[in-house]
């Protein structure tokens, strides 16, 4: 390919008789773009100009010329100079039009300008650490907004297992699971997580981002169905973009329309039972949603998943280590066999807060997302300290297994406290540990709502409640949510600070918005 | 696929043997004219001749030798073998006269249409399991200079491991990403990083945008700007999904993505999922670039012909499995020529290039305002993890407010935040010490001397001189598996890479040179693989210790005829050799 030329210059060979070829680029391009200054190209250029009649291609030049160029140059060799003279002056124009344009185009720029009041654009700084009492922007405040549920940022046993790591094995790992970036401290946080979740095997990812987004293009490729729901939170809608599958989404936790989707499969695959037998189709749903706070319907969908034949992947990062009697999740919840959700993807982020993400299942699911999960293989492993973090986490959920319940105690009540406040809707489950406040009337305009929410959210910090609007990026989301405040309860939080809590956003809210 | 041999009229430095089909240098860049070519010649290397009018202010050196004839073909037949085998295997197995040791589906679940297509995993099952024992080898100590491995056993012809608590003290490490020692446990950076540790904790429970943007995220990105010399900076918690979260962030449909044909995985899944139209050039090819940025702007997008919005160029500071560094002055001209913008990942460069660890930019003597967007990882020359994007604040701002990262993924984890503030700090000289530029100039050093014996030696390796990452080609599939525990048996830890990550005949050893390395150290290394001379003289086939007799690696160019002659038989007789044994044996390595 590479001796390859647009004709435009190799018909400039004879051009070169009525001085340096007019290419247009800088002396030193003009040598790049001709074979990387490959002396074949060079050569004729430094010859000197031959006169118009006994053009003839340089020998060694034709050895590789593409053959209707070869002819073409023959041709121009037989014809006489004034034929000769109008087709180069053709050819040059043309090349001169190509270099207007390109003289012409003007791109866009690289990104848009953003204007200085952006609501994203300043961040909140918080100084110290993100645990229970917070620093934000200089003001004390006792945090409802990180997803400390367990609280066990600060704990010092957390924080000694990741010291005593520290002091071992150092920060980074230098290196992908594949080569040399595989601690024994990762070989045991895997062990334990597949205990813990009573799964077979386990795997971890060094980012909570990359785990379920890495997972689902493992499996589900170009011509496969999947089947999602439509508050799914954005690391799924990545995850989908980048299996390329057939993608179909049913309503919010709609059964009904989950069906109604897989009976039109159904149909489609009696069409076609050939392409049928290998589309393969997958039901992703969250466990708890991180954009609504409500829960999936499992039980039922275990049901459609043996009826219609679809496997099931779980989201589980706002569940894992909150709900359930020992903190498994959804599946513990509901009572369901673990083994009837064929791969459950959770981060380490929120609940064992520490960094990072995990998937579960049967070795048979999970050991292939080693060779083919993307964030897995390509990406450096999870910093030592932060897998002995969770380790250690991991310890205290099993030793403390009461915690869950205070945490669903605690969730309830400030939901009932919030119950009624005028202009603010709760959206969420009673017992989930981070739930949406939206406007109960919009006024129109997102960015309006935006402002308003931002006003209580303001107030609360200057009240020391800090809370945080849950971010989306507007153009990018599927089907963005409305705009709302996110609650998130924690076990540290008081009972009065609780309270104080609801009563508080409930002032806030009266203020701002009536 | 490399560009091909076509492009070149360069001549090698002139052999006893005269034998050509030995190894062309296939970059289409590598050249020289006559008198050049007798210069370099003599000084044994191939240089390059800056015809491009002095963008160049050092001599860019890079080579890639193409693969002997008989050693393809033999690749080849060492790949039919294994083919052959593993059709039979898997009949085997069908009929259950093999045991099956892999996992299966569910019983309940077996009416499924199936997970996988069994296609798909005959490479994995066949051909990847015989070696898999070369890979995630399990480390239980700093990945510094040395390390200890855990050893482990397979009954099962590597379906499984077992652990035998056997630990293999100081093996020394040749894989990992260290290249300016900073894995450390000990001294500043450790010792900051768990202060901050104590006083934070290890998570930060939120996102950028919502309540997890601390003061220490702030001092970094201030830090890192200054440290590249750009206006600002922003950080994020993984560094594959800095490309992946941010490149659609930066371009969408109507734009048009320029790749490198070797790019990292995250710039290929970045490019893909901002729905962008993706065009791919040559490997470090700009003559491929060029083509295809004229080609853009004339034509435009396909059907509709409109004018594309923006053309963004995709390349990696240090290529990571080629060891070759990008041609960054001629990318730069044709950006500036044909008004694309440019986004440099930096993951392997940063730290590891330039006089005083700049990275590529520095390198070159180039301006940092002349690339766009500046990505780099923390993973590697800082020892800790994560990424970052540097710029204009307009880019920075732009990011802030609608990176994925920024908005949906948690932030950097403060004490890895530390750890990076810290060696930066160190590189940059402003902990009051010369022990940074000191690690920077023995990396470079390292880099030098360790190519020069290899190439000595007459191994083919590929890419820069000044590379730190440097592939030595083993080409044949059965020599992946062997050369990794024949090291690793003389306490050597190395990467061995083969297809999928190469191209299929281009099996290679990767090693990753580090400050943190001596010159005993990298002595050790390869004198393991020196091969005698005298030996070959001799003719006596007998074993010696040594890695290279052992597997007969060495197929370059700088050989007389009759070595080569010589290495060659030895070569046939030693793949099958080695092809039959990992047809049989697995079943104990580590």
């Amino acid at each position: 390919m590479d001796t390859w030329r647009p004709p435009v210059q190799g018909i400039c060979l004879p051009r070169s008789a009525s001085g340096p070829a007019r290419t247009g680029l800088s002396p030193s391009l003009t040598a790049q773009a001709r074979g990387g200054g490959d002396q074949r190209a060079a050569a004729p250029a430094q010859a000197p100009p031959p006169r118009a009649r006994d053009v003839t291609v340089p020998r060694h030049a034709r050895v590789d010329v593409p053959v209707a160029f070869r002819k073409e140059a023959q041709r121009l060799t037989m014809a006489n100079a004034a034929e000769q003279w109008v087709l180069v002056e053709m050819v040059q124009a043309l090349y001169e039009e190509k270099e207007e344009l390109i003289e012409e185009w003007q791109p866009e720029p690289l990104v848009p300008p953003v204007s200085k009041d952006h609501p994203a654009l300043n961040y909140n700084i918080v100084s110290g650490p993100p645990s229970h009492n917070i620093v934000v922007n200089g003001k004390e405040c006792i945090n409802f907004a990180s997803f400390n549920f367990l609280g066990l940022l600060d704990n010092p046993r957390v924080k000694a297992a990741a010291l005593a790591s520290l002091k071992k094995y150092g920060v980074g790992t230098c290196g992908p699971r594949g080569f040399y970036g595989t601690f024994d401290v990762h070989l045991d946080l895997e062990d334990r997580l597949a205990k813990f979740m009573k799964t077979e095997e386990a795997i971890i990812y060094s980012y909570g981002f990359a785990t379920i987004a890495s997972a689902i293009p493992a499996y589900s490729k170009r011509g496969d169905i999947v089947f999602v729901d439509r508050a799914a939170c954005f690391a799924i809608q990545k995850g989908l973009q980048a299996s390329r599958s057939d993608i179909k989404i049913f309503k919010h936790n709609d059964m009904a329309d989950l069906e109604r989707l897989l009976k039109e499969q159904e149909i489609e695959d009696q069409k076609n039972p050939r392409k049928a037998r290998v589309t393969r189709r997958f039901i992703v749903v969250e466990g708890i949603y991180m954009n609504t706070g409500t829960i999936c319907p499992l039980p039922e969908l275990v049901k459609l998943k043996y009826k219609y034949k679809a496997r099931i992947f779980l989201e589980e990062s706002l569940s894992f280590g909150v709900l359930g009697e020992h903190g498994r999740g959804v599946t513990e919840h509901y009572g369901i066999n673990i083994d009837d959700i064929d791969l459950i993807s959770a981060n380490m982020e929120n609940a064992l807060a520490s960094v990072g993400g995990f998937c579960c299942g049967r070795s048979f699911v999970i050991d292939h997302q080693r060779l083919s999960g993307q964030g897995y293989c390509f990406s450096a492993s999870l910093p030592p300290l932060l897998a002995a973090a969770a380790i250690e986490a991991l310890n205290i959920m099993e030793e403390n297994p009461g915690i869950f319940a205070v945490l669903k105690e605690k969730c309830r009540k400030i939901h009932k406290a919030l119950q009624g406040i005028s202009g603010l809707r709760v959206m969420g489950e009673s017992f989930s540990p981070a739930f949406h406040l939206h406007l109960e009337e919009s006024t129109g305009s997102r960015e309006k709502d935006v402002k308003l929410l931002q006003e209580i959210v303001n107030q609360c910090m200057n009240r020391s409640i800090a809370l945080t609007q849950a971010r989306y990026l507007d153009k990018e989301e599927k089907c963005l949510p409305p705009p709302s405040i996110r609650v998130v309860v924690t076990v540290e939080q008081t009972e009065d600070e609780l309270e104080r809590a609801a009563a508080t956003i409930k002032e806030v809210a009266q203020a701002v918005l009536l | 696929m490399r560009p091909g041999p076509g492009g070149c009229c360069c001549r090698r430095p002139v052999r006893a043997n005269g034998c050509v089909a030995n190894g062309e240098v296939r970059n289409g860049y590598v050249r020289s004219s006559a008198a050049v070519a007798a210069a370099a010649a003599a000084a044994g290397q191939i240089h390059h001749v800056t015809q491009n009018g002095g963008l160049y202010k050092r001599p860019f050196n890079e080579a890639f030798e193409e693969t002997p004839m008989l050693v393809a073909v033999l690749t080849y037949v060492g790949y039919g073998v294994l083919t052959l085998f593993g059709y039979l295997r898997d009949f085997l197995r069908h009929w259950r006269i093999e045991k099956c040791h892999h996992a299966t589906e569910r019983e309940e679940q077996k009416d499924f249409v199936s997970l996988y297509q069994d296609f798909e995993n005959f490479y994995t099952r066949n051909l990847y399991m015989r070696i898999r024992d070369n890979w995630n080898r399990p480390i239980c100590s700093v990945p510094g200079a040395k390390v200890d491995i855990m050893e482990r056993q397979s009954h099962d012809y590597n379906w499984s491991f077992k652990y035998t608590g056997n630990i293999i003290k100081g093996v020394i490490n040749m894989g990992s990403y260290n290249y300016l020692g900073f894995a450390r446990n000990t001294g500043s950076c450790q010792e900051a990083a768990a202060k901050v540790l104590e006083e934070y904790g290890v998570g930060v429970c939120s996102t950028r945008q919502e309540i997890g943007n601390l003061d220490k995220h702030e001092e970094l990105e201030k830090l890192v700007a200054r440290f590249l010399g750009v206006e600002a900076a922003m950080t994020y918690g993984m560094g594959f999904a800095t490309n992946s979260m941010n490149i659609p962030a930066l371009v969408g449909k109507g734009c048009l993505i320029l790749s490198d044909e070797l790019n990292h995985a995250s710039l290929v899944l970045g490019a893909r999922l901002s729905g962008a139209t993706i065009r791919i050039f040559k490997h470090n090819n700009m003559q491929s670039l060029e083509k295809l940025l004229k080609d853009a702007i004339v034509y435009g997008q396909p059907r509709t012909r409109r004018p594309w919005k923006k053309i963004l160029i995709l390349v990696e500071g240090i290529y990571s499995m080629e060891g070759s560094i990008v041609r960054l002055p001629e990318v730069i001209a044709l950006k500036k020529k044909y008004k694309a913008y440019l986004y440099l990942d930096e993951a392997h460069s940063i730290g590891a290039l330039g006089p005083t660890g700049r990275g590529v930019v520095e390198y070159f003597g180039l301006d940092p305002e002349d690339v766009d967007v500046m990505m780099g990882t923390f993973t590697k020359s800082f020892g800790a993890s994560g990424g970052y994007i540097g710029g204009k604040k307009e880019l920075i701002d732009y990011l802030r407010t609608h990176s994925h990262s920024a908005v949906y993924a948690t932030s950097l984890s403060p004490p890895v935040v530390e750890q990076i503030i810290t060696s930066m700090k160190c590189i940059m000289g402003q902990d009051g010490t010369s022990l940074g530029k000191e690690c920077v100039q023995q990396l470079a050093e390292n880099t030098r001397y360790f190519r020069r014996r290899l190439k000595e030696m007459g191994f083919i390796i590929y890419g820069n001189e000044d590379s730190p990452v440097v592939p030595l080609m083993l080409y044949m599939p059965a020599k992946i598996g062997a050369f990794g525990r024949e090291m690793l048996k003389r306490n050597i830890g190395v990467v061995v890479v083969g297809f999928p990550a190469t191209p299929i005949i281009e099996s290679r050893a990767r090693f990753c040179l580090s400050a943190a390395h001596t010159k005993e150290i990298l002595d050790t290394v390869s004198r393991k693989f020196h091969f005698p001379k005298r030996m070959l003289c001799s003719k006596s086939a007998c074993l010696s210790d040594e890695i290279n007799h052992l597997l007969v690696i060495m197929v370059s160019t700088h050989l007389f005829a009759g070595e080569i002659s010589h290495l060659l038989i030895l070569m046939v007789f030693k793949h099958l050799r080695y092809l039959l044994v990992i047809q049989s044996r697995s079943s104990q390595c580590y």
